[in-house]
């Protein structure tokens, strides 16, 4: 039964939190109004998915920030000057993302030290192509980012595509299945004959891939970039997977959830501002809320525990 | 006799720190070769300076990193900004509250610690997220406090922080001093032995008896009362406290741990690899520095050396 | 919907799986010992036997997760197929049910069918999985209540179980022909184990194959066509199963009167036996200098009564200097050794506390604890200083041993602590625990081996997880603690 209300955690929170800010600013409650509050939720979004795409398979991938960063410094400068060469990077990129995650696998080292020193990595590449902000957005994304359909805004659509599809992608594919199944019981997944190591590797991958739109979008909307452009998103997208029902371990994700998180938080920067909290605060207000949101999950999740239980040694 | 003291002698290129050491000595003279031999004290004092406040946080580090698998204290720079910020606020330049402030910046060390582990032990949240959200709250808090002027720490204090005896920088003697401590508390004091057998094999831990949490909740504690005190030290030297104090002591106190030679999988510390490791972090900048290369390449590099090190010092292999 | 049986397929004459001869050792202790198994379709074997008797290791050859050191396994629908052990005998049509799960708890009941089914993907796929298992959970269980849509995370016990067994019998890429069931019922109630069992005897008549563990005689009876008894490694009786009774089965697994069996001196066990210094909830109780011994199939919760205990006793900082109890692990990997550590660390590390004076560890206190127990233990090490993965499994459990012994607890919970270990290395562990008993340590010792339950002044014997009988003095025979592992009465009682 579990199963069914997990969702309703971050749909709450988004409502809760929409309510909230329509109250503090009627005005947003317009098409410009929306479209000014989730527009950066967009690549946020894609982050999170990005992260979930590691949770998803046991592991958490600190170097999210930093490679949305690179990502946004390579669009900004390659991608607009010379695209060929740009879309060569971005695809060794998510090789190089492959890579990180075999590796990882054959030689059973600790995610977050391997992706603690990829952040580093990813870093210091973004300061070398953007030692100081800069580039331009290329046309292209840049119509994109502001295209403006009727009724709904373009954030509103992006994110519902962006949730629909991964969720078809993950939960209802053949391939996405076997993704989790290695979340949820990779050996049972290594005796039926399959991969362990490239089915890691494909999940890793997909995570470089949505990491690469992220920083594609963000590109698209804020015009230029710098090499710190991205840094929150490692606690973001980790905090919008958890919010939206995913668990550390397990393999049990939920996209909608994970987008929807990701909304959410979005949701809250805005909030906090319209609160006028002071700037002081809002960097201590996100790990507030991840703390937050772990501590209601586990008061949920204590009445789940069948399965730990009954499980015998 | 004489054949143990040989094979002593012979068994120290065995030992992981002595590729740190090697390796800091190849890129001091590699930097000196620039200059052409000028500048070499300089340059010996300096590292040894930067050096001492990357290995006590490092040192910190390695106790928490000696637990095992999932165990990383993130919150390191946000404690020492944190620290930094409230023991000079509390001094604000009076010489007669150099130990008082010394004792505000420990307390928060315990404060941020025991948070830390109440966060891992109350809440179930695995380690590395649990210090990563509490540094911010901790940043926000630095933030917070650290409104208007830039303070300047009592001015006894900052000559001491940046003086010499005998040529040798005072923090290094203090840095020094601590890993001797630290080397005493793991080889020979029992809670070395917990905290080995914690990282080796935690539920065999359990089993034999050890109070694991007891031992769990000390190690944090200390990481972060060694990150605060590191805050207190760094801000005196530097003449105040900045709020991006501790940012790249992140990548420096993991790095340190790794380039050390303990083991990431737990249960094996590495003291005298710690201040090899240190060296070589400052080292290898400077010479990344004088050789005209910048952040950038630094940061990669660094990175590049942990997952190097990692990947080549974790023989596993395939799992079942 | 019919669950594909491969009727029509195979021929009645060719065994679906074929082991002549084989031999599986690790090192020295030989799990199967020549073990030459046929099981031909329409075949439903029970194969029976007590700890250690080689059934696991068996079912492992057969299904090709284990390689045979010696002999050959042979199949009956190869068409020359190549690849590893397992895959070649799933697609020969060997499907295994095991006690220990091998679903994925956050994936729903059909996607887990991706896993094993390789040719489940492109459009439609789920419909085609949730086919499959609806009509395998349809045709075995009638009327249970599971949709293919729920996540296994959220089943009961009793319902996973059923997934896993509708997974072994569900249509896939081959069909399945020979399915193994390793104690199916184990969490299954009486009705739905019933429905268990007359899907096996459809099964098996309409030309599949079935091998059957179980614990209940009651049911392999009720399936059984054939029944091989296994003892120490081989087969020793093979026959019809309507030639069998229950008492000749229990009586056949069991071993012939021990000739070296230990002369139990009722006297001076009565004198060493104080008062009663625990009871837990599940009903164990001890006393002082009394030997009290878990017995039972492996894996029916003696370990786990075990854990239990000892967490309640342990792991309280204020306590440390005067531990209450003291754990040996059976499990030296997971439980005991600290790999990297020296012999002598990892012997001293309960005592610890009381070797360490303002903090530091006393290392020459230490260094004569070591020297003292090496002697009285006999570990054979020229250097207590080299590291305990340098011994053998059998020093390195003395040293397990030491570690427990050495430190200053009343009370004293082995963990199967002699599984795997030499026969020396044994007898000398008994003298040692027969001497501690006498100087008034209280043992509890959880054993998979009879001989060694034997040895105790009582024994609680354990089935399905709750204490089936409790044995006294010349009550603890072989006989009694067989009788109370296996279940006598009709089928699924």
């Amino acid at each position: 039964m579990n199963g069914k209300y997990r969702i309703l955690l971050p749909v709450l929170s988004l409502t809760v939190l929409l309510a909230a800010v329509f109250y503090l600013q009627p005005r947003a409650m317009s098409y410009f109004g929306l479209n000014l509050l989730f527009n950066l939720a967009v690549p946020i979004a894609l982050a999170t998915i990005a992260q979930m795409m590691i949770i998803m398979v046991n592991d958490i991938d600190l170097s999210v920030g930093t490679f949305v960063s690179f990502v946004a410094c390579v669009t900004a400068t390659f991608l607009n000057d010379a695209p060929l060469v740009g879309a060569a990077i971005l695809l060794a990129s998510i090789l190089a993302y492959a890579a990180i995650g075999a590796l990882i696998h054959i030689r059973q080292l600790p995610a977050i030290v391997v992706t603690l020193g990829m952040s580093f990595v990813w870093g210091g590449l973004a300061v070398l192509l953007l030692p100081s902000p800069g580039g331009a957005a290329p046309t292209w994304i840049r119509t994109v980012m502001t295209v403006k359909p009727p009724l709904v805004p373009m954030a509103v659509v992006a994110c519902i595509l962006i949730a629909g599809l991964t969720h078809v992608l993950i939960m209802r594919s053949s391939t996405g299945t076997l993704l989790r199944a290695v979340g949820g019981n990779a050996q049972a997944v290594a005796r039926s004959g399959w991969s362990v190591t490239k089915l890691k590797a494909g999940a890793y991958a997909l995570a470089g891939f949505f990491g690469v739109l992220a920083g594609i979008c963000l590109v698209g909307l804020t015009t230029s970039a710098d090499a710190n452009i991205a840094l929150r998103y490692t606690l973001l997208s980790i905090a919008g997977v958890i919010l939206g029902g995913g668990e550390f371990t397990g393999g049990r994700v939920s996209p909608v959830g994970a987008v929807l998180g990701a909304l959410t938080l979005a949701l809250a920067g805005s909030f906090l501002s319209f609160m006028r909290l002071s700037p002081d605060w809002q960097i201590g207000a996100q790990g507030a809320i991840l703390i937050l949101v772990l501590a209601v999950r586990l008061i949920f999740s204590r009445r789940s525990r069948k399965w730990k239980g009954a499980e015998n040694g | 006799m004489d054949n143990s003291r040989l094979s002593t002698v012979l068994a120290i290129p065995r030992r992981p720190w002595f590729w740190a050491f090697a390796a800091s000595a190849l890129a001091y003279f590699a930097t000196l070769s620039l200059t052409e031999g000028r500048g070499g004290g300089e340059l010996l004092s300096a590292a040894l300076t930067f050096a001492s406040f990357s290995a006590i946080v490092g040192l910190g580090q390695m106790f928490v990193i000696t637990l095992g698998p999932g165990n990383v204290d993130l919150s390191i720079p946000a404690t020492m900004t944190l620290a930094g910020t409230l023991s000079l606020k509390f001094m604000d330049g009076a010489a007669n509250l150099i130990l008082p402030g010394l004792a505000v910046a420990l307390a928060v060390g315990i404060g941020a610690g025991t948070f830390n582990y109440l966060l891992i032990r109350l809440l179930r949240i695995p380690p590395i997220i649990a210090t990563l959200s509490a540094s911010f709250l901790y940043q926000s808090l630095a933030i917070w406090w650290n409104r208007g002027l830039r303070i300047k720490p009592p001015e006894a204090l900052a000559d001491f922080s940046t003086g010499a005896i005998a040529g040798l920088p005072n923090l290094t003697i203090i840095g020094v001093l601590i890993a001797l401590l630290s080397w005493v508390v793991l080889e020979r004091s029992i809670f070395g032995r917990w905290v080995s057998a914690f990282g080796q094999n935690t539920r065999a831990a359990r089993l034999s008896g050890i109070p694991v949490e007891t031992v769990r909740a000390v190690t944090y504690v200390v990481s972060a009362v060694l990150a605060a005190f590191t805050g207190y030290l760094l801000a005196s030297f530097s003449g105040g406290a900045a709020l991006n104090m501790g940012t790249e002591y992140l990548l420096i106190s993991i790095a340190v741990v790794v380039i050390g030679g303990c083991s990431i999988a737990g249960g094996n510390s590495n003291v005298p690899g710690i201040w090899g490791g240190a060296l070589l972090m400052f080292l290898v900048v400077s010479m990344l520095n004088s050789y005209g290369f910048g952040a950038g390449v630094r940061l990669i590099m660094t990175g590049a050396i942990i997952i190097g090190i990692v990947a080549a010092a974790s023989g596993k292999g395939r799992p079942t | 919907m019919e669950v594909a049986t491969g009727a029509g397929r195979p021929k009645p004459d060719v065994p679906l799986v074929a082991l002549s001869g084989a031999c599986v050792h690790f090192g020295a202790v030989r799990a199967l010992d020549g073990v030459s198994l046929t099981v031909s379709p329409g075949e439903c074997v029970g194969l029976m036997g007590h700890n250690g008797a080689g059934k696991s290791t068996a079912v492992n050859v057969i299904n090709g997760g284990l390689t045979p050191t010696d002999g050959q396994v042979r199949y009956g629908h190869e068409d020359g197929r190549k690849g590893t052990g397992a895959a070649r005998a799933r697609a020969c049509g060997i499907r295994s049910v095991f006690q220990e799960l091998s679903l994925c708890p956050n994936l729903s009941v059909l996607e887990n069918l991706r896993v094993p089914h390789r040719d489940l993907t492109g459009f439609g796929w789920r419909k085609t999985a949730a086919g499959r298992i609806a009509g395998a959970l349809d045709e075995i269980f009638p009327g249970h209540r599971i949709e293919p849509g729920m996540i296994v995370g959220d089943l009961t016990l009793a319902e996973r179980q059923m997934v896993e067994i509708a997974a072994g019998f569900a249509g896939g890429p081959t069909p399945p022909r020979l399915v193994i069931l390793d104690e199916p019922t184990s969490s299954l109630d009486a009705s739905i184990a019933r429905q268990l069992l007359e899907h096996v005897r459809r099964f098996c008549a309409k030309g599949g194959a079935v091998i059957f563990i179980s614990h209940m005689l009651g049911e392999v009876f009720e399936v059984a066509s054939r029944i091989d008894v296994m003892k120490d490694g081989k087969i020793i009786a093979s026959r019809p199963a309507s030639e069998f009774t229950q008492q000749g089965l229990i009586d056949a697994m069991g071993h012939v009167a021990n000739e070296k069996a230990v002369a139990r001196a009722a006297v001076e066990s009565s004198q060493r036996i104080g008062e009663e210094v625990l009871k837990t909830p599940e009903g164990l109780s001890a006393r002082k200098g009394e030997i009290v011994g878990l017995a039972g199939l492996a894996g029916h919760g003696q370990a786990e009564a075990l854990a239990r205990f000892f967490m309640s006793r342990s792991g309280k900082l204020a306590r440390v200097k005067d531990p209450e109890a003291a754990f040996v692990a059976g499990d030296r990997g997971r439980d005991g050794v600290m790999p990297l550590w020296s012999i002598l660390r990892n012997l001293t590390l309960t005592h610890l506390p009381s070797l360490t004076r303002r903090g530091l560890v006393d290392r020459v206190a230490e260094q004569a604890l070591g020297a003292d127990w090496k002697k009285r233990i006999g570990i054979r090490t020229d250097n207590l200083g080299n590291l305990i993965l340098s011994l053998s499994g059998g020093n390195q459990q003395k040293v397990l041993f030491a570690r427990a012994l050495a430190s200053s607890a009343p009370i004293v919970v082995m963990d199967d602590p002699m599984r795997g270990v030499d026969v020396g290395t044994k007898q000398e562990a008994y003298d040692m625990i027969r001497t501690e008993a006498a100087n008034g340590r209280t043992f509890l010792w959880y054993s998979t081996e009879t001989d060694e339950v034997c040895q105790c002044d009582r024994v609680f014997v354990f089935r399905n997880g709750q204490i089936s009988a409790e044995l006294t003095g010349d009550g603890i025979t072989e006989e009694n603690i067989l009788a109370a592992s296996f279940q006598m009465q009709g089928a699924g009682a």
